[in-house]
């Protein structure tokens, strides 16, 4: 026989909390009911699930196009080469997909529908597990699975012989039956499970809000204090108030990379001291990818490195300037740009654009240098001289890695020289300039994220409750036995009717029924009367 | 033994694992199309009794994979698993042919003196024998029958197939952003739900194609190819019932597979979750699961459309290693 559904809402057989179908609600005259019908229609599963389909989908374009907070350049040349379609995806905030309204909507509803979800079904929980397994139905053949039969041994020996069989049960035994259950711990894990994803939106949220981050490059030999102010970029978050920066400082003494034969990087190494404090003592740090320095809760990551020449300046009168260039990496064999920039010099102002190249090798017929390893193995500073007006005067802000040629003549008809380290090209017109030799630097990141730890262990509990969800069986078993008038020698005999019930692991199930009603019965009994496990 | 030569066998045990799987499928194929023709042979001669078998099947597939309604099945018109050489044979192939690829995969991680998981190759290297592994594990435990096997070992041939030319990489040291027992455990996690996910995403299509071709019997009509296999295919509550559990088994591992790609994410990079494409995708996939799951659940979503869910969350996964991974540049373009 087939159980309909409408046979197993009731009390004995529901074993689940989960939200009954929202049907279509009949006309009301109350002022509340369309407010309660759009709640129920928001907490039902349907909604759910759709809600999760649209958030899987709302994913995607984020996916594909160019976003702000991982790569502004890229938005830039996609603008830039897109430009009907590039701003009407701009305008629907595409290029930050995942801070957009339209993305926040979904998933707000989603958890409004969670929560709202959540709460009646911890309370019917709760009250189940309160609540002892219900009494036996009076017809138990309408069960799922169900066998019958008739024994020697008194009411009493059986039902003793059931609670044996059903040790780790929670059982209850009314006159002349036993209610068995187990497997609470499956919906316990389910609710876990969604608590955890609310308790995990709880954490990102609080990172979001209350976080920082910053980057901040650091040259051999310099160091950094952690203050606002000392940050080359900073982003944090909308409540984060300075005082929150963790007070620590480092100084970079050594930078160390390591290169496969092929050029592929083998190990970064920042060789740090550290103060956890102002007063505190100095320590070394051995700062890696994957080994960042945490300080309180500040974690300070290595992020990117390059090279900084080391080179002297000399103008006409003989006035020397020694400067140490940051210089840009363009590629994985580190070919670099370098600006230098001497504001002081007598008479005109001085540029050079260089081109930093760690292991040059120049053609002979173009005699163009290029690099071919990443690693400073025949390092060359090849540069080109500007002498005129830097333009700093008119006060607009420069960027340090540029130089802004407007007002500047090239010296030497734009020749470019290729220093090695000790070497100097003395300009025509006076002055020179020394490559004297080569450091690197290292960017850094400090993060402050005090929501990781809540999100850490709303993570955890969404595992555990998914594998109790998932792996616990939920199952609700009646024994009742009758005595009967007996069989024709007058003995006294008992019949046994035993029935289950299972929501998931149903093919199981019938296996596991089959083992139960065995060990009851025993190795000799009569065949069964009927029996109807299916 | 030098790495170089390790690193040679690798390699040859691949190209025996292909040869081996290729053949097992051959084998399995066999046997599935002396099936059918016993099951054709037997619906023409007596159609009035197929028919009557196919209502009750529907009647079944209505109750199928329901919250409690599990009636006994009705008579067994699903065709009867008989011993066949051939099926035989192509078990014993799978066998041994997982085993080579354990060996190709053992090696390849002592060519390179670390765990073989470093690169696409690798990966999808595993990926295929946990999605073998998984399907030799079912058979063996009597969840499902070896009938299936020509239709796992198909993709499983073309997947290390491509891997093995497309993806192919030579052993190599990893990059440094990669060094960390994390990357152990996030991609090992990774690698066992997925192959366990693509697996199901196989037996979701089965399932949708028997599930149609009982709909074509019920209806009196003789199913045509492709939609004729299903006849020897496992009914589709047992199809229904496979799928789900192989995501039962591989959706807790994705979701901690996640997890620890966080935490090492956090470690390397100094955020755990930034919505690069390789993550975005990853997290599509998890949501998609979480749907099928729901969708199992909820009324109205049961059967065919919770199938198209989970082939739809394979989708997403095959997009998440192949299509970002090749045209879509994120943080995570090392591999
Ligand atoms: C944030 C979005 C959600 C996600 C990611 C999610 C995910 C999941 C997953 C993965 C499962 C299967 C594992 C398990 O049984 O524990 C599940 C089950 C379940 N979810 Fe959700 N869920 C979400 C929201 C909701 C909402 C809003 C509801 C309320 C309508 C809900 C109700 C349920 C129920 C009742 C089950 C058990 C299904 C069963 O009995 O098999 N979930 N959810």
């Amino acid at each position: 026989m087939t159980l309909t559904s409408s046979d197993v809402t009731d009390d004995a057989t529901r074993l689940s909390t989960q939200p009954a179908a929202v049907g279509a609600a009949g006309p009301s005259r109350q002022l509340l009911a369309p407010v309660r019908r759009t709640w129920r229609q928001l907490t039902s599963m349907r909604t759910a699930l759709l809600l999760l389909f649209l958030l899987a989908l709302a994913s995607v374009p984020g996916s594909f196009l160019p976003q702000r907070n991982i790569n502004p350049i890229k938005v830039q040349e996609y603008l830039a080469a897109h430009t009907t379609t590039g701003p009407t995806l701009d305008r629907l905030g595409m290029f930050d997909a995942f801070a957009a309204p339209w993305f926040a909507a979904i998933y707000l509803l989603l958890f409004i529908s969670l929560i709202g979800c959540l709460g009646p079904r911890i309370r019917l929980h709760a009250k189940a597990l309160r609540t002892p397994p219900p009494p036996v139905p009076r017809v138990l053949t309408r069960m799922p699975a169900s066998e019958r039969w008739e024994t020697g041994e008194s009411a009493d020996e059986v039902l003793a012989q059931a609670r044996t069989a059903l040790n780790g049960w929670r059982v209850v035994q009314r006159d002349g039956s036993l209610s068995a259950e187990r497997g609470y711990l499956r919906e316990t894990g389910n609710l876990l499970f969604h608590v955890s994803l609310v308790a995990l939106l709880i954490g990102i949220a609080l990172g979001a809000l209350m976080g920082f981050k910053g980057t901040v490059l650091v040259k051999e030999g310099d160091g950094f204090a952690n203050a606002i102010l000392n940050y080359d970029d900073i982003t944090p978050g909308r409540l984060f108030t300075d005082d929150r920066l963790v007070p620590f400082s480092f100084g970079l003494q050594d930078f160390r990379a390591t290169y496969a034969d092929s050029g592929a990087a083998l190990t970064f190494n920042a060789d740090l001291t550290y103060k956890a404090g102002v007063d505190a003592p100095s320590r070394p740090y051995d700062l890696r990818v994957n080994h960042p320095l945490v300080v309180g809760g500040a974690k300070t990551y290595l992020l990117g490195h390059g090279y900084a020449p080391t080179v002297l300046v000399r103008d006409r009168e003989g006035n020397e300037l020694e400067q140490t260039v940051v210089c840009l990496p363009q590629g994985p064999t580190v070919v670099s740009t370098c600006a230098i920039k001497v504001y002081d010099a007598a008479g005109e102002q001085l540029a050079f654009e260089g081109i930093f190249t760690p292991t040059t090798i120049q053609d002979p017929a173009t005699n163009r240098v290029t690099s071919v390893f990443p690693a400073p193995n025949a390092p060359a500073l090849t540069v080109l001289g500007f002498r005129g007006d830097l333009g700093v005067d008119d006060g607009r802000p420069q960027s340090v890695y540029q130089i802004d040629k407007t007002r500047l003549e090239p010296i030497d008809d734009g020749t470019p020289h290729k220093l090695v380290p000790g070497a100097t090209w003395t300009m025509p017109g006076g002055g020179s300039i020394t490559f004297l030799d080569t450091t690197e630097w290292a960017t850094f990141q400090v993060t402050q994220d005090p929501g990781k730890l809540v999100a850490l262990i709303a993570g955890t509990g969404m595992v555990i409750g998914l594998c109790l969800s998932l792996f616990v069986r939920r199952r609700r078993v009646w024994v009742r036995v009758t005595p009967s008038a007996g069989g024709p020698d007058g003995a006294g005999r008992t019949v046994v009717e035993v029935a289950g019930l299972a929501r998931t692991g149903a093919e199981a199930f019938t296996a596991e029924f089959a083992g139960l009603t065995g060990r009851l019965r025993g190795p000799v009994t009569a065949p069964p009367l009927t029996q109807e496990t299916t | 033994m030098s790495n170089a030569a390790l690193a040679g066998l690798s390699d040859d045990l691949l190209f025996l694992t292909v040869v081996l799987y290729a053949v097992s499928m051959l084998a399995f194929a066999g046997e599935q199309a002396a099936r059918r023709s016993r099951v054709v042979a037997a619906s023409a001669s007596q159609a009035v009794l197929a028919r009557q078998a196919a209502a009750a099947r529907t009647r079944a597939m209505a109750g199928a994979g329901g919250a409690v309604t599990y009636a006994k099945p009705p008579a067994p018109e699903a065709p009867v698993v008989r011993s066949s050489r051939a099926g035989q044979i192509g078990l014993a192939l799978a066998y041994v042919g997982a085993t080579l690829h354990l060996g190709s995969i053992v090696t390849r991680g002592f060519a390179a003196d670390r765990v073989p998981w470093g690169n696409m190759y690798e990966f999808s290297s595993a990926v295929a024998l946990t999605a073998v592994v998984a399907f030799l594990v079912m058979v063996a435990t009597g969840r499902v029958d070896r009938g299936l096997g020509a239709f796992v070992m198909l993709p499983a041939v073309l997947y290390l197939g491509l891997a093995g030319t497309v993806l192919y990489t030579a052993a190599g040291p990893l990059v440094p952003a990669l060094d960390s027992y994390w990357i152990k455990i996030h991609v090992f996690a990774a690698i066992l739900s997925s192959g366990a996910f693509l697996l199901s995403g196989v037996v979701a299509l089965l399932y949708l194609l028997r599930a149609r071709h009982d709909g074509q019997v019920a209806a009196g009509r003789v199913p045509r190819f492709p939609l004729s296999m299903g006849a020897s295919l496992p009914a589709a509550s047992v199809l229904d019932r496979v799928s789900y559990a192989v995501i039962a088994f591989a959706f807790p591992i994705w979701t901690f597979a996640i997890i620890a790609g966080a935490i090492w994410a956090e470690s390397a990079w100094g955020r755990y979750w930034g919505w690069d494409p390789k993550e975005t995708w990853s997290f599509i996939t998890w949501v998609l699961y979480a749907g099928y799951l729901h969708a199992r659940a909820t009324a109205g979503f049961k059967g065919t459309k919770a199938a198209w869910i989970g082939v739809a969350a394979a989708g997403a996964l095959i997009i998440d290693y192949y299509v970002v991974n090749i045209f879509v540049v994120g943080f995570h373009s090392y591999a």
